[in-house]
């Protein structure tokens, strides 16, 4: 009973997740540093086993509060898949990072996925609820 | 006596008051997407608080997470804490 249990729990750890990160940079980030703060998180994803599924920067934005003394921030919305243990290790690289302000990961249930999917491709799922 | 005397106790409702419903629900969301601000700001008031339930008509399930939505885009300073005429 417990070695099946050990097993099932094995496998459990494979299962990649969908999950989203958006991350705010202070916003005296140039464009050249922000592309390669992007490319850089992409590339540490690969190495831990995730993959990019989609990037959006969205650029300049001013904030609703300051944080860090500071009312604008720069954006970054990333949708990736990989393992449940990549998301401790992205967290200490952000928490040592002094560009990033904050960042956030979430995970996505299958609803997310489909929804973000739809919008990606110039749909929106509300529309299409509505006419069918 | 005249027909048009008669008189109520309580006044007679004139109009049935419109049945609120889960938009959620009615239009098949799924998904309540913290990032889409405008769309979350048909939940909240002025100041930034979250509608109850009896005002936005939402099943519990979307209350839930329109709460959760809510309390991300609050985290990443897509909506605020707190403030004053918000729309």
């Amino acid at each position: 009973m417990s070695t099946g249990k050990n097993q099932l729990f094995n496998q459990k750890i494979q299962v990649m997740n969908n999950y989203e990160l958006m991350v705010i940079f202070t916003p005296v980030l140039s464009e050249d540093d922000f592309k390669s703060a992007q490319k850089k998180y992409q590339d540490f994803i690969k190495e831990n086993g995730g993959d990019t599924v989609a990037s959006n920067p969205w650029g300049l934005k001013s904030l609703a509060y300051p944080i860090d003394k500071k009312t604008t921030g720069i954006y970054w919305v990333l949708e990736f898949t990989g393992p449940a243990t990549i998301n401790e290790k992205l967290k200490v690289q952000f928490l040592r990072d002094e560009q990033i302000m904050r960042h956030m990961i979430t995970k996505l249930d299958k609803y997310a996925v489909e929804y973000n999917h739809i919008k990606r491709n110039g749909g929106f799922p509300v529309h299409k609820a509505q006419e069918a | 006596m005249a027909k048009n005397e008669i008189k109520y106790l309580t006044a007679i409702k004139q109009e049935k008051p419109k049945k609120k419903f889960c938009r959620f629900k009615k239009y098949g969301i799924k998904y309540v997407d913290y990032k889409d601000i405008e769309f979350l700001k048909k939940f909240i008031n002025e100041q930034g608080k979250m509608l109850p339930r009896r005002l936005s008509g939402n099943s519990l399930k979307y209350q839930r997470k329109v709460a959760d939505a809510v309390k991300k885009a609050r985290q990443m300073a897509l909506l605020p804490y707190v403030t004053d005429l918000l729309k």
